[in-house]
């Protein structure tokens, strides 16, 4: 694609021809990486900040109001104080692995953004296996989840690293069947054809949440998957604050611990970008279809849809967050076995024998069909 | 099989919660012996926060002690004052006029409002909820907002006086007071919605670190913790003192509504429930509270006849007990301090055993302990 994309430019600007092509290209990655990295900062920045402040409306105070018009610019605030934070590396932790953690749970979060359908055209790679990579590459967190924890040599941040390792692992079983439902409709792994399967019929109808009632229960089974592979309340028991003090990142400090916590708000809105992607009709809206929209209106269009959907459901996460208890490690293994993984299975067999029986059409196209 | 578990040893991990932990409510600490996350044995080890307060009681004259009952409970210290100062009219046989009583009963009941407020808040916190701790603090603010007004201070009162009360009510503090139990009342129920009966927090503590009435006796178990596990004792009825028999209340207790009689939830729920008590206590006392002085007639000199005194109170975190030994000086003789909160950490060790990490924290939130009382 991008190559493609190379070829374009310099065909439209001619004066790009005497330069090798490959050049051409390698420029192009460094800038969409560049546009998705900057895209995913700016993002987490400013969800700790709206985290903040839901968190502040929840509890009947007011949140962050001092830096900048109320208080928006708190997070970079809080940003260059991380920064200028001493960077403390216990004397007995090790000191390669210590140091590498913060690093592979960065790149397993925000990697993800490669795949994430923004719009029409918006997307930095559409690999034709989208969610198959989502899946692979934020499996690297639990890496350096359990690197952290062992490599802080703490008691405390080692039985996180464990809590979460075991969590993460779990979770990713029933968080991938649930997304399977929608690969399924597509007939494609690609993020970017799973949202094009969700377009017509007024462009709400063509969405999977809808699509039979197997698929309605998987986004739901998907959500509540995903908030624990997030390691957000209520299943945030790796950081259990009260219990673990902080859990595996507890001897971090600097931006060494601002890693993680980017790449816990980087984690939040990839979940909810599948989520989005796979079941809420990606950039599709009702009675709109963007990419019959000029190029630059439909991408933009297109664009602000697809961010609407995601951070709404990010905000449904801080919302949760700061209303429900924790769960106790042993019970949250019990859900996800006896209870997610089950349920998802059977979710994905009935949308199988559903595909299978109604030659793969959904409730609204049925009832359409009815009326001719 | 055998030969794969000896490959792979596992040992008992040895860890150290607190005194620096953020569940420990204060300096305690609990020295864990864990077998991955389950607990083989928990031992609190105290005293982190000693300063000698009943050697300083012996120092110092009975009424220059009263600032350092403060210091005892710090989330009841007019629990506390008034404990001490009953204690002493006890000893020297001081008649309290009737008025001072009743404003005792009433900032008591309202002090027990706030401490059980942040036992609340505190404890959903233990618990991964942050959410209702600040909703219990705005409800403890206004009764700081009152407890400011009758002696200006919001901690640390030192507002009980022996023989009486420092200064009589200001004006229109009982209408304040009223409009505080109107605002309060309904909050309860809304607590109870929020948090109380949320699935995930019943599943957190039913069942868990059950204290059997049999035990909770023989450990020593007073106040709530007591009434958690369904003994229905409670000193202001069982052994009335002050205006307390001139009220109508009810003993809350343990009802093993969601588990077992005794867990963590009943504990949590009798709390809950006293507040509603108190309410009622509040509204009647307020009701029936007489003219007059509020001071009786002490000595500026003050020495209690030779004779020693044992007098205990319903305190919100369980029965404080002061035991004063007279020689017939300015100075008390002996001064021994019977901490509720540590004496419930008898039980801890018994019932821990077996109990996951996370549970430790309940539990500790649960008995609803406080350092500086502890340790004394």
């Amino acid at each position: 694609m991008l190559e493609s994309l190379a070829i374009s430019l310099v065909d439209a600007v001619p004066v790009l021809s005497g330069v090798p092509l490959w050049t051409i290209t390698l420029l192009i990655m460094v800038v969409v990486a560049a546009v998705v990295l900057t895209f995913a900062l700016t993002y987490a920045g400013l969800a700790t900040y709206v985290e903040r402040k839901v968190a502040g409306d929840i509890q009947a105070r007011i949140g962050p109001n001092r830096v900048g018009p109320v208080g928006i610019l708190q997070f970079l605030a809080d940003g260059i104080k991380l920064l200028l934070k001493e960077d403390i590396i216990p004397a007995k932790a090790d000191r390669f692995l210590f140091v590498l953690a913060p690093y592979l749970v960065f790149i397993g979060s925000f990697a993800a953004f490669v795949v994430v359908p923004f719009g029409v055209g918006l997307i930095a790679s559409d690999l034709n296996i989208g969610i198959y990579y989502v899946m692979a590459i934020t499996s690297l967190v639990v890496v350096g989840v359990l690197v952290a924890g062992w490599a802080s040599n703490n008691k405390w941040a080692l039985l996180g690293g464990m809590r979460a390792a075991a969590q993460i692992v779990s979770y990713e079983i029933p968080v991938g069947m649930a997304l399977l439902p929608a690969v399924l409709i597509a007939g494609s792994l690609s993020l970017q054809d799973i949202v094009r399967s969700q377009g017509g019929l007024f462009g709400i109808f063509g969405w999977n949440l809808f699509h039979n009632p197997f698929t309605f229960f998987s986004f739901f089974l998907y959500y509540v998957a995903a908030l624990a592979e997030t390691n957000r309340t209520p299943f945030d028991i790796p950081e259990a604050e009260s219990e673990l003090v902080a859990g595996y990142h507890v001897e971090y400090s600097g931006i060494r611990f601002a890693f993680f916590f980017l790449a816990e708000y980087g984690d939040m809105f990839v979940v909810s970008a599948l989520a989005t992607a796979c079941f809420l009709g990606g950039w599709h809206v009702p009675f709109l279809n963007a990419e019959a929209l000029p190029a630059v209106w439909g991408n933009l269009f297109s664009l602000g849809v697809f961010l609407g959907k995601a951070l709404g459901l990010v905000v449904v996460m801080m919302w949760v967050r700061w209303t429900l208890p924790r769960l106790r490690v042993d019970q949250l293994m019990r859900m996800s076995w006896k209870y997610l993984v089950p349920l998802t299975f059977f979710n994905l067999l009935g949308v199988s024998l559903w595909l299978l029986l109604f030659q793969g059409r959904g409730i609204p196209q049925m009832i359409a069909s009815l009326f001719g | 099989m055998k030969a794969r578990a000896e490959a792979l040893p596992t040992q008992e991990m040895l860890i150290n919660m607190g005194p620096q932990h953020p569940s420990t409510h204060g300096v305690l600490r609990v020295i864990l012996r864990t077998d991955g996350e389950v607990v083989v044995n928990a031992r609190p080890d105290v005293g982190y926060l000693h300063r000698a307060l009943e050697k300083i009681g012996e120092r110092v004259t009975y009424a220059q002690f009263m600032p350092f009952t403060d210091r005892l409970d710090y989330l009841a210290s007019m629990n506390c004052n008034a404990a001490w100062a009953w204690a002493v009219e006890k000893l020297a046989g001081i008649e309290v006029p009737e008025r001072a009583e009743y404003i005792r009963v009433i900032v008591c009941e309202l002090n027990r409002i706030s401490s059980h407020l942040i036992a609340f808040g505190s404890f959903t916190a233990d618990m991964g909820a942050f959410t209702p701790f600040l909703y219990a603090i705005r409800e403890r603010e206004r009764i700081n907002d009152l407890f400011e007004e009758i002696c200006g201070n919001r901690l640390t009162y030192n507002y009980v006086r022996i023989g009486g009360v420092s200064a009589d009510l200001p004006d229109r503090f009982l209408e304040k007071t009223k409009e505080f139990l109107d605002y309060f009342d309904p909050k309860i129920p809304e607590y109870n919605d929020l948090i109380s009966y949320n699935k995930i927090f019943v599943h957190r503590l039913a069942n868990v670190a059950v204290a059997t009435p049999e035990d909770a006796v023989a450990y020593g178990l007073t106040g709530p913790n007591l009434r958690g596990s369904g003994v229905r004792f409670d000193l202001r009825r069982n052994e009335p003192y002050s205006v307390y028999p001139k009220i109508d209340f009810d003993i809350c207790v343990g009802t093993g509504e969601r588990g077992t009689v005794g867990d963590c939830f009943d504990r949590y729920m009798v709390r809950i429930n006293e507040m509603r008590e108190s309410v009622k206590i509040l509204r009647q006392a307020i009701a029936q509270i007489p003219d007059g002085p509020v001071m009786a007639k002490v000595p500026r000199v003050f020495k209690p006849p030779v004779g020693e005194v044992y007098f205990r109170a319903e305190n919100p975190r369980g029965e404080t007990g002061i035991y004063l030994i007279s020689d017939g000086t300015v100075n008390p003789y002996r001064l021994k301090i019977r901490a509720p909160s540590f004496v419930t950490m008898n039980i801890f060790e018994k019932i821990t055993r077996g109990l996951m990490i996370a549970d430790i924290v309940a539990v500790i939130g649960s008995f609803d302990i406080i350092l500086p009382e502890i340790d004394r």
